[in-house]
């Protein structure tokens, strides 16, 4: 039988692998291994806040794997510099909400380098960062910012929705040359998938179909593609065949696959569990609305959370958060349209 | 410290060239042929001289928008220099960056960067590489009164001092960030006060005596290559124009930039040092100072002749375009 591994271990694999190939690869950030500065203490006390990094301590050692102060900041400027002078440095943004005290070292330093020194620099630096909601974590442990990055020449952003994609996407993004932001779902950390144990990647700009269907296209990311399958298989049993499609990396975006979909099945729905304006889902409907216009034959549907700050008590983010009924909605109403 | 002969000759080329190039670049801008705009260094090449004069090709330096002494010190190319500045095909980052991004990775210069305190991290960076692989290698970090004040620069400094990095924390005091004076922004006063509580080995120097800043590196950098971890040395100097040009400098008398041309000048006092000394001669200088001269001559004219960068470049190096 195939080997099956949660999201959490197949990240957790790729760095071990990608480390082992390359010893220019480090990884980075608070409580990586955690318990530092206790003398008394082996081994790593945490390997991360998600256990992400469990086990790359003991193996590679303290200087490859390398916990550091609450400085955001300067740790990740630190590992921007450090990749751009000849190493890979994988590093942690533990929640994507902090990257108000770091954004500089993104998206003026990181992602202009290559451009703005005239090709003469590479930064193959990869942040990896928590997104979602769904643990009542609150307004700020629980955003969905990647619209923010995606909107960022030079930056490239992965946001995998399983295990076997984010071990692929992982050891792609470690060997690119380019900065990448590699988004995490924390709902999806425990769920499980088959996962080769040989080391792959997967393309950048190359959409998943995770389900195909001629009446209507449904685009998710992320925690949402399993919300859009799980209402795919409600409507298929009201006679409505959605296509689920998932992007996988935002920026390369597979315009393609999602315009030939479109072409197809003449209806969208997009779910996109970032803030309504600016978001993906806002992206993606202006690109099919100006690339595939003719052949729509409803209006595009976005499905996404009220534009609020996410909230804490379990009920109210409930009713936040996109989900599959919603989704479910959205999709009645345009495949109604005109018919 | 005991500088050589070449040492020394190489020093005087390399401030004097600085000094000239921003005299030219003044003088250019004044045409109004230089796009954007400049800051410019005049004044603070004893700074990024004295301690680039101890740095190797391999070793990492990273600088401010006031960039282009370092870059001159560092070993970047006046030539690539003064046609980036004019936007030019050719130039040292293809026209992309200009005077405020000028980079030469090779010659271990990261760049002039214009977000203040956006350096010191990457410095930080720079030094974990060296550290990494066991280069001896070292990575500066200039920064000025105003960077001493943010967030990202104070950060460094505790990560570099947790992590015992190889990195020198240079902080270029001219008086003003922008228009704003250092013995207001500045708690506590002094900048070098900052490294006890980091600490790091600290020392204050006069940036107008190229030999105070020469010695004062010396020491911070051979103790970083030998793993003693960071030092921060504060270089107290003036600049001789505005915070960029154009600045009106109302906030400062009219005597201030005159007299601290007369008596704060580091090209200045390095030649009646070295003639007093008998270390180097007049007339040797005075040959550098005709050499460079027509060496601005013709970087000035080759980049206002140089053609402008093709118009697909700017879909060029960016990863993804759409």
């Amino acid at each position: 039988m195939a080997r099956k591994l949660s999201m959490r271990q197949a990240i957790n694999e790729a760095m071990h692998q990608e480390m082992e190939r390359d010893e220019s690869v480090i990884v980075m950030g608070e409580d990586i291994m955690g318990g530092l500065g206790v003398d008394w203490l082996e081994g790593d006390a945490w390997g991360g806040t998600q256990g992400t990094t469990k086990g790359l301590g003991p193996r590679f050692g303290r200087d490859r794997v390398i916990d550091t102060p609450i400085s955001e900041s300067a740790f990740i400027g630190a590992a921007i510099g450090a990749s751009t002078t000849g190493m890979r440095a994988i590093v942690e943004l533990m929640y994507v909400d902090f990257l108000g005290v770091c954004f500089d070292q993104i998206f003026n330093q990181a992602a202009k380098f290559r451009y703005m020194f005239g090709g003469k620099a590479e930064c193959p630096v990869v942040v990896r960062t928590q997104i979602g909601g769904g643990f009542s974590a609150a307004a700020q442990h629980s955003q969905c910012l990647y619209p923010i990055f995606t909107h960022i020449p030079g930056l490239k952003c992965v946001i995998p929705s399983n295990a076997y994609d984010a071990k692929g996407l992982l050891i792609e993004a470690i060997r690119d040359n380019s900065p990448v932001i590699f988004f995490e779902h924390k709902k999806l950390y425990d769920a499980e998938t088959e996962v080769p144990e040989e080391s792959y990647t997967l393309p950048f700009g190359e959409a998943g179909i995770l389900r195909e269907g001629g009446d209507v296209t449904i685009v998710a990311l992320a925690r949402m593609a399993h919300m859009a399958m799980e209402a795919a298989e409600t409507l298929a049993a009201e006679g409505i065949e959605c296509e689920v499609i998932d992007p996988r990396t935002t920026s390369p975006m597979d315009e393609d696959t999602i315009l030939e979909s479109v072409e197809n099945t003449g209806r969208l729905v997009v779910v996109d569990e970032s803030y309504p304006r600016c978001s993906m889902g806002a992206d993606i409907s202006s690109m099919v609305a100006e690339k595939a216009f003719d052949s729509l034959k409803a209006p595009i549907r976005k499905v996404a959370p009220p534009h609020t700050p996410v909230p804490f008590s379990p009920p109210l983010e409930a009713a936040y958060l996109p989900d599959a009924a919603r989704i479910a909605d959205a999709v009645r109403a345009v495949a109604r349209h005109g018919s | 410290m005991q500088v050589s002969r070449d040492k020394l000759l190489e020093a005087y080329r390399s401030m004097k060239t600085i000094r000239e190039f921003e005299e030219r670049v003044a003088k250019e801008f004044a045409t109004g042929d230089l796009p954007g705009f400049v800051h410019l260094y005049a004044g603070e090449e004893a700074s990024a001289v004295g301690v680039c004069s101890h740095l190797v090709k391999s070793d990492q330096i990273i600088s401010t928008h006031r960039g282009h002494g370092h870059c001159i010190a560092k070993g970047c190319e006046v030539g690539p220099m003064m046609l980036e500045l004019f936007g030019r095909k050719g130039g040292l980052c293809g026209g992309k960056g200009g005077s405020m991004h000028v980079a030469d990775l090779s010659q271990g210069m990261m760049g002039a960067n214009a977000i203040v305190g956006g350096g010191p991290p990457l410095a930080c960076g720079a030094a974990m590489t060296a550290k990494i692989k066991k280069t001896g290698g070292v990575a500066v970090t200039f920064t000025g009164d105003g960077g001493s004040n943010q967030g990202t620069t104070l950060e460094s400094m505790n990560l570099a001092s947790v992590m015992q990095l190889p990195v020198i924390f240079v902080f270029e005091n001219n008086g003003f960030a922008e228009s704003t004076a250092a013995n207001w922004s500045v708690a506590g006063g002094d900048i070098v006060r900052r490294a006890e509580a980091f600490a790091m080995p600290g020392v204050q120097v006069d940036g107008t005596d190229f030999f105070a800043v020469h010695e004062a590196a010396g020491e911070a950098i051979d103790r970083a290559r030998k793993g003693g971890g960071p030092s921060l040395i504060e270089v107290t100097l003036t600049r001789f124009y505005g915070h960029h040009q154009g600045d009106n400098q109302s906030y400062r008398t009219p005597d201030e930039v005159r007299n601290a041309r007369e008596s704060r000048c580091p090209l200045v006092n390095f030649r009646r040092r070295v003639t007093e000394a008998s270390l180097l001669d007049a007339a040797e200088l005075d040959a550098i100072d005709r050499e460079i001269l027509d060496q601005m001559d013709v970087a000035t004219a080759a980049a206002r002749a140089a053609p402008w960068p093709d118009a697909a470049e700017v879909l060029t190096d960016v990863y993804v375009t759409y």
